[in-house]
């Protein structure tokens, strides 16, 4: 068999690909040969493959309309296995390569013959913006079942359920000058800058740098295009001030010239990246580059005209078909009808007259079009009908041919009898939109321009734009560009501009173009043909009349109301010639009806790239303590704070049989009340504070007095924020007069340590005070149980006298022979100490501590029992017991409260606002379940009448509940209005599987009530 | 993502390095006791959100570690000056190009300040 015959629509020479180079792939399980140098599309045109998907919506049968980042159908499933599945490839931008697996996103079972489509055939007329949620609408609760089976039969592509093989990097970039886009204005832009010496990256998101100049019929100093991009890329390829990003597409401009480039590096090499030397190399790296300037060369995309049946295979731009033939060597047809409202799209037209196919016609907008294109064409002796627009092709799976009538664009009607041409392929162009997105990335909304029938962005400072962005679409005027616009950015970056001597080029006498966009049908556009406007989500031209006619008239609404523009295709085909039509509808013009807002990305991104190395061991930095080693050797189980890994129970292991976490527990929580455990509490954060007005700062920053605390003392405390609520607790120390040592919560370190510093260096810059966290220097142990003093006594050179050191002292002394601060603090009620010791000797004082408790039968306990036994003391932490809403005096801790202090306290004013006075707020109490098995829910919602209609007002909720072993009951700490003064009463909780638990209000401090056992 | 310049490192640097703090010049009342509950609301809760120039506070949380202004235009972003807590700022929005040399005391002269950060 010959190529010819494998290939249709390969011609015999010409294009960038190796024809030496076979390659072959599969398409929808049929296997097929392409070259290298091929996209998939140009391969899957060149085999004559006409459906490459079924539409979003309607299921029409769609081929490739386009040829690179605009193309809307060709959207497809790569991947032969199941870990290497990449959804919604575009076709147009994969790069062919041996062994390609591909797959239509969309059509089951197959894309020639599907099932939905009959939906869209038979429906196709009932199916307006806002189908599916006017028909599935009722009742309510069925929608999450229905929308389950719409998605199936109208969906995109789907995730892999299998962990990705591939890795991604993050790399940080600095440059002079970014230049996005290599095509004639991109590559002159960047040579002048790095002529002149600046620090230049340089990307493009194709394969090839050169853009246009990559499928250009023109000649440069007499040479074909490509020779000039050739000696341009490799001039720059050898300059050590640049940076050459192929494959690259800028896809979000973030701020003060931060932008965001994906590169793909082994996309064109297999569906995973191959391996090398036995490593695997990042498949992509996402550049987060910031520029001195920005430079902005991103070209244009070519509108399609919007006409009847427009979606049929064999539909395409202009552009595109010149495309395929210059550049990949594909004719995708043998006969055309071109229909144009410029002259720069007669290109295809010669360019298919080159490939040796025949042109039917060329159908001009214009009325007497002229111009030198215009010119070549009439001299080949191609028919041209003028004044004329294609209304609607005819044919279902492929064109057959395009019926044609003369118009009147301004009054928007046909003005003569149609004429059906045959024909298998229709390229249409309605001019060229400028890929303004980067630009609008900054804010900066685009304006309207009238001589190039297009938006043309608007630049914040340091960012430039050159060529067909700007609408400069003649080649000549585009190099120009690219070295003035480059003199720009070098200006504001204090270059001078080295000239740079521009190649040769024609410039051709332009006819004016005729401002089209969606052609007029006999019909009115309700009832006539459908006129696709966005192919990707299956808008019509009727549907935007349509919700013109609804009152939507913000084309913000009209957009999310029927879709246009969104999904991956972000609006690149359609969007003009969707404003244009609600423009016309409302009566206005299309700058007076405005552009929609463009946002990152440009194309989709894979998560791989945006993640980079930030997963799963790299996802969050995991902090430990010094005993970590230890307690996973012991088999605990970890909980996470905040970054922090802690133990949450220790789990002992008896004749094959581990512990539940409730025995567990339960053992733990005996265990201190009855002898002795041993807690790692490292993680409390801890902050040193120096300084002569050290004591006069905390007297304002904390609740409660400390102008007496004196050496040797310890003194807890309350922090508030200026609105009266609480914010951290915890301990501070006097360490000497002028030194405190300040402990907060485990996840509030950080917030606590910015705060001090806000007040200090904001408000109170005079006061003479310095901050320093110490949180990693110090590990922290506690030894508590009603043994902790026999234990400790054995390795401490302290004196542990109970009536010389008494609860909140701290002493300074050995223990375990080095170094140490002990502090005697409870937070479970019973005889406790807390040994600090320099972190690197910690490890070696728990296990002295372990060494000497055995016959103590000391326990190791986890965040779960002390949990527990803080509770069962009604000792709050912050965070749980609060939320930002509650008070000291809500937490029924007036006793931590100086009203009387001279300075206005952080928090004080606020304590005396009418709502903080009210007596209905909700307040701190116990809660004690009637049913003393019953562990109330944290976050059950509290009513006082059960009986009460629904919705029962709700008075409270549970903060913390556990079980007590040494009560033998559940319970419960909540925030109840007024429970304060309910003590006694019983409330209920209403729980979501019908149950209703009763519980009785009690003092919040179910254990040791009178606080004896920490004094023993 | 910002680039913001610390007056104190005198270098620009990644907005991740920072943490934004609010409005700037916000003052805390000398007596709040004296205040009102309307004027201590108006203290904690209420502050402005202009569409142009805007005077911020920013901590240089992963840096110095200090505090200090910035005016950004909210419209733009572009940030016109950043200065350190005590002064006041050159750009406002009666003086959006800056106020006039005899305006200026001698505090703003420093070479601390920061103005035009983006050219």
């Amino acid at each position: 068999m010959s190529q010819s015959l494998k290939q249709p629509n390969r011609v015999r020479e010409g294009g960038r690909i190796d024809r030496a180079q076979t390659l072959s792939f599969t398409f929808n399980g049929k296997q097929y040969q392409g070259h290298a140098g091929d996209t998939l599309a140009s391969a899957l045109l060149a085999n004559g493959v006409n459906i490459v998907n079924r539409s979003f919506k309607y299921s029409r049968p769609r081929g490739i309309v386009a040829a690179g980042a605009e193309e809307p159908n060709a959207l497809v499933q790569l991947g032969s296995t199941e870990a290497a599945q990449v959804p919604n490839v575009r076709a147009t931008q994969q790069a062919l390569f041996d062994g390609l697996v591909a797959r239509s996103t969309n059509g089951w079972p197959n894309v020639q013959r599907d099932v939905m489509s009959l939906v869209g055939k038979l429906g196709g007329q009932f199916m307006p913006p806002g189908f599916y949620y006017k028909t599935f609408m009722a009742p309510a609760s069925m929608w999450m079942t229905y929308e389950k089976v719409i998605r199936k039969g109208a969906g995109l592509g789907r995730s892999p359920m299998e962990r990705d093989p591939d890795h991604y990097d993050h790399l940080n970039q600095h440059c002079d000058l970014l230049v996005v886009g290599a095509g004639p204005a991109g590559l002159s832009a960047a040579l002048t800058a790095a002529r002149s010496g600046a620090r230049v990256i340089l990307c493009d998101e194709q394969e090839e740098m050169g853009g246009s100049l990559l499928d250009s019929r023109e000649q440069l100093d007499g040479q074909p295009a490509h020779h000039w991009v050739e000696g341009v890329v490799s001039e720059l390829a050898q300059m050590a001030n640049v940076t050459l990003l192929p494959r690259t597409t800028a896809n979000g401009y973030h701020d003060h010239h931060f932008v965001t480039l994906h590169e793909r590096r082994t996309e064109h090499l297999g569906e995973t990246a191959p391996l090398t030397d036995g490593q695997r190399p990042s498949r992509s790296r996402m550049h987060r580059v910031r520029a001195g300037q920005v430079l902005l060369a991103t070209g244009a995309h070519e509108r399609p005209l919007v006409y009847g049946n427009n979606d049929v295979p064999g539909n395409m731009t202009a552009g595109a078909v010149s495309t395929y033939i210059r550049r990949y060597g594909v004719v995708p047809g043998n006969k055309l009808v071109l229909s144009t409202t410029n002259d720069y799209a007669y290109r295809a037209a010669l360019d298919w007259l080159d490939a040796g196919r025949e042109v039917v016609a060329i159908v001009d907008a214009r009325k007497a079009p002229e111009g030198d294109l215009v010119e070549q064409a009439r001299v080949r002796g191609v028919r041209i009908i003028e004044g004329a627009a294609v209304l609607e092709a005819k044919g279902s799976d492929r064109v057959t041919g395009a019926r044609v009538a003369t118009i009147d664009a301004e009054t928007f009607k046909v003005t003569g009898s149609s004429d059906t041409l045959s024909c298998d392929t229709i390229a249409s162009s309605g001019g060229y939109s400028p890929a303004i997105h980067l630009a609008s990335h900054t804010g900066a909304r685009p304006t309207w321009n009238d001589e190039i029938l297009g938006f043309v962005p608007s630049l914040v400072k340091g960012v430039h734009a050159a060529g067909s962005v700007r609408g400069f679409h003649q080649l000549a005027d585009g190099l120009a560009n690219g070295c003035s616009a480059a003199a720009e950015a070098l200006s504001a970056l204090g270059f001078a501009a080295t000239p740079v001597e521009l190649p040769q080029v024609n410039t051709y006498r332009q006819g004016a173009a005729c401002a089209l966009y969606q052609v007029p049908h006999e019909k009115p556009t309700l009832r006539g043909p459908k006129q696709f406007v966005d192919m990707q989500n299956d808008v019509t031209a009727a549907a935007i009349e349509l919700a013109t006619r609804e009152g939507f008239e913000s084309i913000e609404h009209v957009k999310r109301y029927t879709a246009m523009g969104f999904g991956t295709d972000q609006g690149k085909l359609g969007n003009i010639n969707g404003m244009a039509i609600a423009a016309r509808c409302l009566g206005k013009t299309i700058p007076e009806v405005g552009t929609t807002v463009f946002r990152p990305n440009y194309t989709p991104v894979t998560f791989g790239a945006i993640v980079g190395r930030h997963c799963r061991d790299l996802f969050d930095p995991e902090r430990y303590t010094a005993m970590h080693q230890w307690h996973v050797e012991q088999g605990a189980e970890f909980e996470d704070v905040g970054q922090w890994k802690r133990p949450w129970y220790f789990p002992r292991t008896v004749n094959g049989k581990t512990e539940s976490m409730h025995d567990a527990v339960a053992r733990e929580c005996l265990a201190v009340r009855q002898g002795v455990g041993i807690l790692d509490a490292s993680t409390l954060g801890k902050i040193d504070i120096q300084g002569p007005d050290a004591r006069e700062f905390l007297g304002r920053v904390y609740t409660n007095k400390w102008a007496k605390l004196a050496p040797g003392r310890v003194r807890y405390g309350l922090m508030c924020k200026d609105d009266g609520m609480l914010m951290d607790d915890g301990t501070t120390s006097c360490l000497g007069e002028n030194h405190f040592l300040m402990t907060t919560t485990t996840g509030g370190a950080a917030g606590v340590m910015e705060w001090l510093e806000l007040w200090h260096q904001t408000e109170w810059p005079d006061l003479q005070v310095y901050f320093n966290s110490v949180t990693d220097h110090w590990a922290t142990i506690t030894v508590t149980g009603p043994e902790a003093r026999k234990l400790l006594a054995e390795i401490t050179d302290i004196d542990l006298d109970r009536e010389t050191f008494k609860f909140m002292d701290w002493r300074e002394g050995t223990v375990a022979d080095v170094p140490a601060r002990v502090f005697r603090i409870s937070f479970t009620g019973e005889l406790s100490f807390e040994i600090n010791v320099q972190a690197n000797y910690a490890l070696h004082v728990w296990k002295t501590l372990f060494a000497h408790g055995e016959k103590y039968d000391l326990t190791p306990y986890g965040t779960e029992t002390m949990h527990v036994l803080r509770a069962e003391k009604g000792l709050i932490i912050a965070g749980q017991e609060t939320d930002g809403s509650v008070t000291p005096e809500d937490l029924g801790m007036q006793w931590a409260v100086g009203y009387d202090k001279p300075f206005p306290w952080i928090g004080k004013r606020a304590l005396t606002r009418s709502d903080t006075r009210r007596v209905d707020r909700k307040q701190m109490v116990g809660l004690m379940p009637k049913d003393p098995s019953v562990v109330l829910e944290e976050g059950a919602q509290i009513v006082f009448d059960p009986d009460h209609a629904i919705p029962m007002p709700m008075v409270g909720h549970v903060t913390s509940s556990y079980y007590s072993p040494i009560l033998e009951s559940g319970f419960a700490l909540a925030v109840i209005k007024g429970g304060h003064q309910r003590m006694g009463e019983i409330v209920y909780l209403p729980m979501v599987d019908g149950k209703t638990h009763a519980a009785e209000i009690v003092s919040p401090v179910f254990y040791d009530p009178k606080g004896e056992r920490q004094h023993v | 993502m910002l680039h913001i310049y610390c007056p104190y490192c005198e270098e620009l640097r990644e907005e991740e390095e920072f943490h934004p703090k609010g409005q700037a010049h916000i003052t805390r009342p000398a007596d709040p006791d004296a205040c009102s509950d309307e004027e201590w609301g108006d203290y904690l809760f209420f502050r402005d959100n202009p569409r142009g120039i805007h005077h911020e506070m920013w901590v240089h949380a992963i840096g110095c570690r200090k505090f200090f202004n910035v005016t950004r235009n909210t419209v733009t972003y572009e940030i016109l000056e950043t200065y350190p807590m005590g002064e006041q700022p050159r750009f406002t929005a009666e003086y959006p190009e800056g106020k006039p040399a005899d305006q200026l005391n001698d505090a703003q002269q420093e070479p601390s300040r920061q103005e035009g950060v983006h050219v």
